[in-house]
């Protein structure tokens, strides 16, 4: 993606020259732009590539006394450690099913929203509609915590519109086995209006000719909407499809570690919330890392298996 | 273009969809009435309330006067307008000169730098590693441990460096016979051209610091440092309410604890509701401009 940037002409004149000769005289002719890329190189190589340098600490029982450098080799302990303890199983379920319950029905929520708000023609309306729901993408984590919290307790809100209903009041955070739900419906609350603006998108640059055209042809709504509109959103729904795979085992800590508690780990520690744990709470910063790095590693295997197939597939892919 | 006569479906399938978006409407927005009428409710009252809210149950500003009277509000609030006026200042300054550097053409060295920075988006050190760092620079427990780490989002410098590439170069020519050097170019043609994007990244960076808490939690150790919404997370999810409650009864103070909650998630979200609808075209603006991209 970044050799097309060197234009022919130049690249075509210099490759007479000796590759010295032609590296100072691009760097003399654009020494002020060298003087600017220093520091920002320097950003990158202090804050993003020491960093992983410091995964060699996986392999090592890190001392911080000894430093990242000075500490020993133990070589895949512990990963072995890892896989041998009872939470290799229950973060690797748990992060794959609130996964697969995100991609079941958070992942659809914006394209439906997206195709339904498209289908609303006052066009005052739907811009309130979309103010309004573009809301809740802005509001702090722990504030939407925190609401979480109060409305999901014992007198909350959740509790008092249920019990109209006839169901039994409950300490609804305290009961591992509505964790999921809780997590992916907030989540869908957030974000089914922000997430819609991507489609929304994609939707208007769809040509209105076509719709005429297929009117004419005798085409009804739901036949419009099925043979003109989905295909003209699935490349998009096909790039987000993949990111959404390439992310199946990573869940973010934030939100969890704010909602669940001791009770609720069965269902709510994922990856992430252990890493934490491990890592910044039990200070185990070895095999925190070691739990981080096998995590990686599988995230980049499924972003590249999603990204083949897709392109094969739809001839839509990342890269 | 062609009339499109309505048949008898379309007329139900409008009616029905015009439903659903009220139903979304109120959704979205009732969680937050409840906030606000259960903030401005007397205490005791709205603890033996069950139901739903339409308006106080009594009134009092009881609570909200508990929530200013609490000294970490204000510390919060002042750690978080700095990390946010500051952050988003050296965020904008280091992403727009990695953007002009990586928007130059011609350059021998840029192909190499490109695949070093893009690299950055797929892998990362990770939590411990990150945090070691943070701790070797002898940045824990200082507001700039919040600052510096994230101080170039490569997404964002790359969505900065394709507005930089659409301007026309005959500009930058100009300026650089006039004598400008490159420091005078990017910040008195490129940036004034760029406004609209630098508008967009300048809102992001500063809605992530203003929401941020989880930096803030692994790197600082002194409570008067903590930004605002670390305060809110000991208030609203821990029920930290002590500092805030005068009264002597436990039942007294239980009941105020709870709309105090409400007041503070108020007082820490009104000024996100206020300039929201005034930014939010701007927020749309950057996601058409990341999709543009990708």
């Amino acid at each position: 993606m970044a050799a097309k940037s060197i234009t022919p002409s130049t690249a075509s004149k210099n490759r007479k020259k000796s590759i010295g000769a032609m590296l100072k005289r691009d760097f003399i002719k654009y020494k002020g732009i060298y003087a600017l890329a220093i520091p920002v190189l320097a950003y990158f190589i202090l804050f993003k590539y020491v960093p992983l340098y410091g995964i060699t600490i996986a392999f090592k029982n890190y001392v911080p006394t000894k430093g990242i450098f000075g500490s020993q080799w133990v070589g895949f302990e512990h990963f072995m450690r890892f896989f041998k303890s009872v939470y290799f199983k229950r973060t690797i379920c748990n992060t794959l099913l609130i996964s697969i319950y995100d991609v079941i029905f958070g992942f659809p929520a914006p394209i439906i929203f997206a195709l339904l708000l498209n289908e609303v023609k006052n066009s005052v309306f739907k811009r309130t509609i979309q103010t309004i729901t573009y809301l809740p993408h802005f509001i702090s984590t722990v504030v939407i915590a925190g609401m979480i919290i109060d409305f999901t307790s014992q007198n909350g809100l959740i509790n008092n519109i249920i019990s109209l209903f006839g169901f039994e009041r409950s300490d609804m955070l305290m009961r591992p086995e509505l964790f999921r739900t809780i997590h992916i419906g907030s989540g869908i609350w957030q974000g089914v209006g922000w997430g819609s603006i991507i489609y929304l998108s994609a939707l208007s640059s769809i040509d209105q000719e076509q719709y005429e055209a297929a009117y004419i042809d005798g085409a009804n709504r739901w036949q419009q909407a099925y043979s003109i509109t989905i295909p003209g959103i699935m490349p998009t729904i096909t790039i987000l499809f993949i990111l959404k795979i390439g992310g199946l085992m990573s869940v973010g800590s934030e939100k969890i570690l704010l909602l669940y508690s001791p009770v609720t780990y069965e269902t709510a520690d994922v990856i992430s919330t252990f890493i934490y744990r491990k890592g910044l709470l039990d200070m185990d910063y070895s095999f925190s890392t070691a739990v981080g790095l096998f995590n990686s590693v599988i995230n980049i295997i499924l972003l590249t298996i999603a990204n083949t197939l897709s392109r094969k597939v739809n001839e839509t892919s990342l890269w | 273009m062609a009339v499109m006569k309505k048949t008898l479906g379309d007329y139900v399938f409008d009616i029905i969809n015009t439903i659903f978006m009220w139903f979304m409407i109120i959704i979205t927005l009732y969680p937050f009435i409840y906030v606000v009428m259960a903030s401005l409710s007397t205490p005791k009252l709205f603890l033996a309330h069950t139901g739903l809210l339409f308006k106080p149950v009594g009134f009092s500003l009881e609570s909200y006067e508990a929530v200013l009277r609490n000294p970490n509000i204000k510390i919060g609030y002042l750690n978080t307008l700095f990390v946010v006026i500051v952050g988003t200042f050296f965020n904008v300054i280091a992403t727009s000169i990695g953007a002009y550097v990586l928007s130059r053409k011609g350059l021998f060295w840029k192909g190499p730098l490109m695949v070093v920075i893009v690299i950055t988006m797929f892998v990362d050190g990770g939590l411990v590693p990150n945090y070691l760092l943070v701790q070797n620079l002898g940045l824990y427990n200082s507001r700039w441990a919040l600052i510096l780490p994230g101080l170039i989002s490569t997404y964002n410098m790359i969505v900065m460096r394709t507005a930089f590439q659409g301007i026309p170069e005959s500009l930058e020519e100009s300026a650089r016979i006039d004598g400008a050097n490159d420091w005078t170019i990017l910040f008195k043609v490129i940036i004034p051209l760029a406004i609209p994007t630098m508008a967009v990244i300048s809102l992001f960076y500063a809605v992530s610091h203003w929401n941020s808490w989880f930096s803030a939690m692994i790197y600082l150790k002194d409570k008067t440092k903590y930004p605002l919404q670390l305060i809110l997370r000991d208030i609203i999810v821990q029920s930290q309410v002590s500092d805030m409650t005068t009264m002597d009864s436990y039942m007294d103070r239980y009941a105020v604890s709870q709309t105090v909650k409400y007041a503070t998630i108020m007082v820490a979200t009104i000024p996100i509701l206020c300039v929201y609808p005034f930014l939010q075209k701007y927020f749309v603006k950057g996601v058409m401009i990341g999709a543009v991209k990708g």
